[in-house]
């Protein structure tokens, strides 16, 4: 119980200076003051604890709402983006027409400009399902070597866990931007791009649904004298391959979604295109672009839905 | 199958071994399968195609490994407007936002699209429209209000408000439709106004949701907004592709592992939230 305070102190502790830092990082002298006095003061209110006596006579304590310290150092941290980014409404209210514009230009788009998409619209396609099967692919052994149940050498999983998350965070444009300076311009590298981004978003789907499966069986084969392979191809890949395929289409749902920009750093696809329209302010065009892009997205969307409902 | 019958009709119980005879056999729907998935390889492949490393591939490899393991420290802790702490905490800002505006504006969507609540035809035309959103890549919306706003992180923030809208949505609406409905009933019974009934019935079982598809969407919006820069829209990617153009590889280096520690940091910390808003 008074760990259990002495945690919820520290959390206390640490959101009011969050607020502060936050305060003081992006303002003027007053309000930085008033804001700061502010957070202190809910802080304080928060420590309050109401003491209640029962009709039996126990007395019981409620620990104090943190409901309004969360409030004021939401407002601190808002407060500070909006200064740190220039938040500025007029803008929006000055020129915001400018936008609705071009958005009704996009929703007329010019059809003559068709036969020029099919080409990069098929590429984007063959690139994410290349891609997608190829990252997936090598998604599974490294998800089987990452998952604690399974493999028992921590250094393995640990390693392999890091390397996986420093891989998912990498924006897919930069690896995208890497390939393309690597490999030249074209699909090659926007399948790279891909491959990478797949393999990081799959194994860790992966390793963490391995973790939840049922291990009796795997146990049960091993003591009939079967190796570790042959144990787990037989009691857990059942069990896996459901999920791993289901995680697969998904991938491949978001990885379309994903390729259509790649073109943007010269990795192949459509993304050129849009870049190319939106360099013209050729906008009915970049409707066209946006509509067959849209269509293909949601047919895709659709079938893999389809499938991922009969897998499970 | 005629097999099959036959033992199921023995009436006594049947051997391990006549089980496993009986086992389903689906040898042509998986063959079926492996030919499409073969059938779309060779014909994404066709395509596809290594030609080789580009004129300087190899150099700019080295290049490029040499600055990730020897990252330019001085620019790490430099805090002026060019260092990485600067640009991290304004690429962080415009996500904060970004998806702060972006869950607000999301909630009326979201009632709108929600067929348990209104009409069938209008949820069909919001969701439609939750669909055009998301489709739309966040790249192209940013380079359309760039138009409007400048290029600028303001451009960024504005963008991920719209951008985010379509998975916030999504989400909140599984949110809605999950909402038991007997415990309205039973308020209702106790005799709770309509004030009451929202406020105790509604808002705990939709509140925890909500704040967890905010935070999820925050983590993907911090991602997002590092490659939004990109194209000029704020945040530490235009200082990012400005080096990698300029092969400044030890700079490209510590803006990289900025990005991932400040990556990571949020993951973890938007995890342990999440499962604590799950739990209860």
């Amino acid at each position: 119980m008074k760990q259990q305070s002495r945690s919820s102190l520290l959390t206390l502790v640490l959101l009011t200076l969050f607020g502060i830092i936050c305060v003081l990082l992006s303002m003027d002298r007053v309000s930085a003051v008033i804001f700061t006095l502010l957070t202190i003061a809910a802080a304080l209110l928060s420590l309050r604890t109401h003491t209640y006596t029962l009709s039996n006579g126990k007395q019981i304590t409620q620990p104090g709402s943190r409901t309004l310290l969360i409030a004021i150092v939401l407002v601190d941290v808002v407060l500070a983006s909006g200064r740190l980014t220039g938040f500025d409404l007029s803008i929006i209210a000055k020129r915001g027409n400018q936008f609705f514009v071009i958005l009704g230009k996009i929703f007329h788009p010019d059809f003559g400009y068709f036969e020029k998409v099919v080409n990069p619209l098929l590429d984007t396609i063959k690139m994410s399902i290349l891609g997608s099967f190829i990252g997936a692919t090598l998604a599974l052994p490294i998800s089987v070597l990452a998952s604690t149940n399974i493999d028992k050498s921590k250094g393995i999983v640990w390693f392999l866990r890091i390397l996986l998350m420093v891989v998912r965070t990498l924006p897919t444009l930069v690896i995208a931007k890497f390939a393309a300076l690597i490999f030249g311009l074209g699909t090659f590298a926007g399948t790279v791009a891909i491959i990478v981004f797949t393999f990081g978003v799959v194994s860790k789907m992966m390793y963490e649904s391995i973790e939840t499966i049922d291990m009796g069986a795997f146990e049960a084969v091993e003591s009939f004298g079967g190796t570790k392979f042959q144990s787990f191809w037989a009691a857990c890949m059942p069990q896996i391959l459901p999920t791993y395929l289901s995680y697969c289409l998904y991938a491949l749902e978001m990885n379309i979604r994903a390729a259509a920009i790649l073109g943007y750093v010269g990795a192949g696809g459509i993304g050129l295109l849009m870049d190319e329209r939106i360099g013209w302010r050729d906008y009915n065009g970049l409707g066209m672009v946006l509509l067959a892009l849209f269509v293909v997205v949601v047919l895709i969307e659709q079938l893999s839905q389809y499938l991922r409902r009969k897998l499970s | 199958m005629a097999k099959k019958q036959n033992l199921l009709n023995t009436g006594r119980p049947l051997t391990v071994d006549e089980v496993y005879e009986a086992r389903p056999r689906l040898w042509w729907v998986y063959t079926l399968i492996i030919l499409i998935v073969c059938a779309l390889l060779g014909w994404s492949g066709s395509t596809v195609r290594f030609t080789g490393f580009a004129s300087k591939g190899v150099t700019i490899a080295q290049g490029i490994g040499n600055g990730l393991l020897h990252p330019d420290t001085s620019l790490l802790f430099n805090l002026t407007e060019e260092g990485v702490p600067y640009q991290l905490l304004q690429t962080m800002a415009i996500a904060v936002l970004g998806t702060l505006i972006g869950g607000l504006l999301a909630v009326p969507f979201s009632f709108l699209a929600c067929d348990k609540i209104v009409p069938k035809p209008i949820a069909f035309v919001f969701s439609i429209f939750i669909l055009l959103i998301r489709t739309i890549p966040s790249l192209v919306w940013a380079l359309v209000w760039i138009r409007v706003t400048g290029p600028n992180a303001f451009c960024g923030v504005v963008t991920q408000s719209i951008c985010s809208i379509g998975m916030i949505c999504k989400m909140y609406i599984t949110a809605i439709e999950d909402i038991d409905t007997r415990i309205l009933e039973s308020l209702d019974a106790s005799g709770c106004t309509g004030f009451q009934k929202v406020r105790y019935g509604i808002l705990p079982q939709i509140i925890p949701n909500f704040i967890s598809t905010i935070i999820y969407r925050f983590d993907i919006n911090m991602k997002d907004a590092t490659t939004l820069g990109i194209v000029g829209a704020g945040g530490i990617g235009a200082a990012l592709i400005q080096c990698i153009t300029s092969s400044r590889w030890s700079m490209v280096g510590s803006y990289l592992f900025g990005m991932v520690l400040l990556m990571i940091v949020v993951e973890l910390f938007s995890t342990q939230i999440r499962t604590k808003l799950a739990r209860g």
